[in-house]
């Protein structure tokens, strides 16, 4: 059984927040969770795709954010209780949905999860989603830990029912992947299947329908303020002149920071978990009690603005500060010194901070970043592409995935980069705007998620550009989910269907199509050379599972390879491949035999032909 | 109850992510407060992967610079590149078997000199602990216990609030049965190692 199921309430977990998310669905009744899978939110789907597989919980892998919430819409709106899961960006695909949606509302509670990525860990930017609630008007949860993570979602459902709207759940990812000991409650009954009632003139939002529903919408924010004034998630600790006001792991920040500078008794919180719509008779009463007040939020100065809007409302005349020089900045992640510094600075308190290590004299250190894993397909398609463009003016858009690291040298195979689907979507401008040989890259997830419709808009317009779709059976950056065009059959799942990409873009209409297996070197150069000859929009189609994936099925490969006495130290292997399986001892190349997985792109590579099979006696 | 604050660093792969969640499933076991956080976004993909844990009554799950108690490294040249995270008085455990970044091999960088690593650590903090985890790996049996070995040195030093009993119950209960003589072994391979 899977150990979020367990039916023992009261049971102690060490808990990822993740996983303590997902416990806290099962334990809100939550029958129907979608979502596209997107670092730092991944491990609630992964989580719920197994379960999934145990129960009648229903959870699938959407092509995108956008239709992910529409299924999870639609279910709320036939009376089963649903979630959504996204990382940040996510939530710009489907913010076309969520802007009408929240006209609309909710029959059953709907959750929708954003995983916002202060510092972007893993992320192309790091907006504050927070704004989201106030653009759509919904209500907005954010949790402070793990244990409150888990208690949260079952609080947002009941409130989304409530209001018959949306919750908008945000957690950064510090609670995301942050772990704690939490207690479990109960896991009732869930609804798995409901009925739609019928009524046009409420759901089908034509002009004169949506001119009612705004109406309805600001009725239900209006409920909402006053459920947020006594939210016992929204709460005060502590006593004093002096105030401060937090939300989310800034919290535990300020928390921590008040017990060590012993100022328990001058300090005063007022914790915001319910912050859209802000509690504006909490935040009145509180700010009535302080000489001045600091509020600690990461990201952008949301909840100041609004506290500085109730305090004006309110003809509170305390010092407000938040972001700004010598305060906090709006750039990156917090830590608890910083919140300590900045409090201790702004309050007059005494503190003695510690002093990190003196890094003098210590050497540089060699950069480790992440590299394309040993053997990835990735490696030998831009190996491929780099041989048959020689000589070409290029320009190389690409686009969201493991294949992004082709940007670190040698490989040097990335030029321009905006988001999910902006390969081709820019490959279209680029090839318009200059002379240079446009050539873009995506994954296969990508190019389900939102590679569609720019490659439709290529063929339509008549763009002139080649791109190369890597087909490598999985959407493997965020850990290996399936993706539309996998067979699910293969990896013990019935019940799925399956979509071919060639056949796809054949559909579309591209008239020149390329399938290449790219560990057959010669030949892929070849087929990509005649691709980037079409005048149009061609596509090369390269299809090799991914390595870890392969791995991780135990799909054996070929036997490893081994750097024989014929080698002349070229070195092309190592300086134009960057395989993670080379190293150099003694001057010389060498292949670290349990990381290769036999790909045999580099044996292909090796002008004296010196890298060889590992034999049986060797 | 006091707060104990243990940085971990290591390259995807070396099982540090296995090592925290036995340091914090002893903790559930010995009901002792534990807040922990990882990155590890890029851990197949032969980045840095960085633990933080924070023992005793705190909230925080993270670790500011010069806050470390103690700095557990599985590979030299990332304890060194983390010993920002450390002050004066912090102990230091570090594995000794370099693993050499991908840059290093294609002239991007020189690996720092194993003998100068250590020096550097002990001049700037109380204490280092530094050996060959991977060849007491290797001499328990299997070298991906590399994570035990360490585990076991961190835990003989007394300065987390967790007994070797404690951990040593945890690995039975939650690392694979097929391993467990050789992790428990390899746990007191480092015991023994941070005695030396």
């Amino acid at each position: 059984m899977h150990k979020l199921l367990s039916t023992e309430p009261g049971k102690k977990l060490l808990l990822l927040g993740n996983e303590a998310i997902a416990r806290g669905a099962l334990e809100a009744g939550v029958a129907i969770a979608t979502t596209y899978p997107g670092t730092p939110s991944s491990e609630i789907s992964a989580n719920f795709f197994e379960i999934a597989k145990e129960t009648d919980f229903y959870f699938e892998y959407s092509t995108n954010e956008k239709v992910a919430l529409e299924v999870a819409a639609a279910a709320a709106n036939s009376g089963v209780r649903s979630m959504c899961v996204m990382k940040h960006v996510g939530l710009n695909v489907a913010a076309d949905t969520l802007m009408t949606l929240a006209y609309v509302g909710v029959k059953a509670g709907l959750v929708i999860l954003t995983a916002d990525d202060p510092f972007m860990f893993s992320s192309q930017n790091e907006q504050d989603n927070r704004y989201y609630a106030k653009l759509s008007g919904i209500a907005m949860m954010e949790p402070s830990s793990v244990t409150e993570a888990l208690q949260m979602i079952a609080y947002a459902v009941e409130l989304s029912e409530q209001l018959q709207e949306p919750v908008l759940f945000r957690t950064t990812t510090r609670i995301n992947h942050s772990s704690e000991i939490v207690t479990t409650g109960e896991i009732p009954k869930r609804i798995t299947k409901g009925h739609f009632q019928k009524d046009p003139f409420h759901y089908v939002t034509v002009p004169a329908v949506s001119r009612k529903l705004h109406q309805k919408l600001l009725k239900h924010q209006k409920a909402a303020r006053t459920i947020s004034d006594s939210c016992p998630f929204n709460f005060t600790e502590g006593s004093g002149n002096y105030g401060v006001i937090c939300n989310g792991v800034s919290y535990n920040y300020v928390s921590d920071a008040i017990k060590e500078l012993k100022v328990q008794d001058t300090i005063k919180i007022l914790r915001i978990g319910f912050s859209h719509p802000m509690p504006s008779a909490l935040v009145t009463d509180f700010l009535k009690g302080c000489d001045k007040a600091l509020i600690v939020e990461e990201g952008e100065p949301w909840m100041e603005e609004a506290v500085k809007a109730i305090a004006q409302e309110a003809q509170i005349t305390v010092l407000i500060k938040g972001k700004g020089k010598h305060f906090f900045s709006r750039l990156y992640e917090f830590d608890p010194a910083m919140v300590k510094h900045i409090m201790a600075d702004f309050f007059g308190l005494q503190y003695s901070p510690v002093q990190p290590v003196d890094i003098s004299g210590i050497p540089e250190i060699p950069q480790r970043p992440p590299n394309l894993c040993a053997g990835c397909s990735h490696r030998a398609t831009y190996y491929a592409v780099k041989k048959a463009a020689k000589g070409l003016d290029t320009l190389y858009p690409t686009d969201i995935g493991c294949y992004t690291l082709g940007l670190l040298p040698p490989l040097s195979m990335a030029d321009f980069l905006i988001c999910m689907g902006s390969s081709a979507g820019t490959a279209c401008g680029f090839s318009t705007a200059t002379d240079q040989k446009v050539i873009a890259f995506i994954g296969d997830s990508t190019f389900f998620h939102s590679g569609i419709p720019p490659l439709i808009n290529a063929v339509f317009n008549h763009h002139n550009f080649t791109l190369i779709i890597l087909e490598n059976g999985t959407t493997a950056m965020t850990g290996h989910q399936p993706h539309p065009g996998v067979d699910m059959n293969q990896l013990g799942y019935s019940g799925y269907g399956k979509v071919s990409i060639e056949n796809m873009v054949r559909a579309i209409g591209v008239s020149h199509v390329e399938v290449i297996r790219p560990y057959r070197v010669k030949k892929s150069i070849e087929a990509v050379r005649r691709a980037l000859e079409f005048k149009g929009v061609s596509v090369v189609i390269s299809r090799e599972l991914c390595a870890l994936f392969a791995k991780s099925l135990k799909i054996s490969r070929g036997k490893p390879f081994y750097v024989s006495n014929k080698c002349k130290n070229h070195r092309d292997c190592i300086e134009q491949l960057g395989c993670p399986a080379f190293y150099i001892e003694d001057e010389k190349v060498k292949i670290d035999a349990d990381t290769c997985i036999g790909c045999t792109l580099c044996a292909q590579v090796c002008p004296e032909h010196a890298i060889l099979p590992v034999k049986a006696s060797l | 109850m006091d707060v104990t604050r243990l940085i971990i660093v290591a390259v995807g792969g070396q099982g540090n992510l296995l090592a925290s969640k036995v340091l914090g499933e002893a903790a559930l076991l010995s009901d002792i407060p534990v807040h922990m956080s990882e990155i590890h976004g890029m851990a197949q993909r032969g980045g840095v992967v960085e633990s933080a844990m924070v023992f005793g009554d705190a909230k925080s799950t993270i670790i500011s610079d010069g806050h470390a108690d103690i700095l557990l490294g599985f590979e030299p040249a990332e304890a060194l590149r983390a010993i920002q995270k450390c002050n004066r008085d912090s102990t230091v455990i570090t594995n000794l078997h370099p693993i050499p970044p991908f840059t290093v091999a294609i002239g991007k960088g020189k690996y720092p000199d194993l003998n100068q690593i250590q020096t550097l650590i002990r001049n700037k903090t109380k204490r280092l602990i530094a050996f060959d985890a991977v060849a007491l790996a290797k001499k328990a049996g299997n070298v991906l216990a590399v994570n035990m070995v360490l585990l076991g040195a961190l835990v003989e030093t007394g300065l987390l609030p967790l007994t070797n009993e404690q951990v040593r119950e945890a690995i039975s209960t939650r690392t694979r049965k097929a391993f467990l003589d050789i992790n428990l072994k390899a746990f007191e391979l480092g015991n023994t190692a941070a005695r030396a």
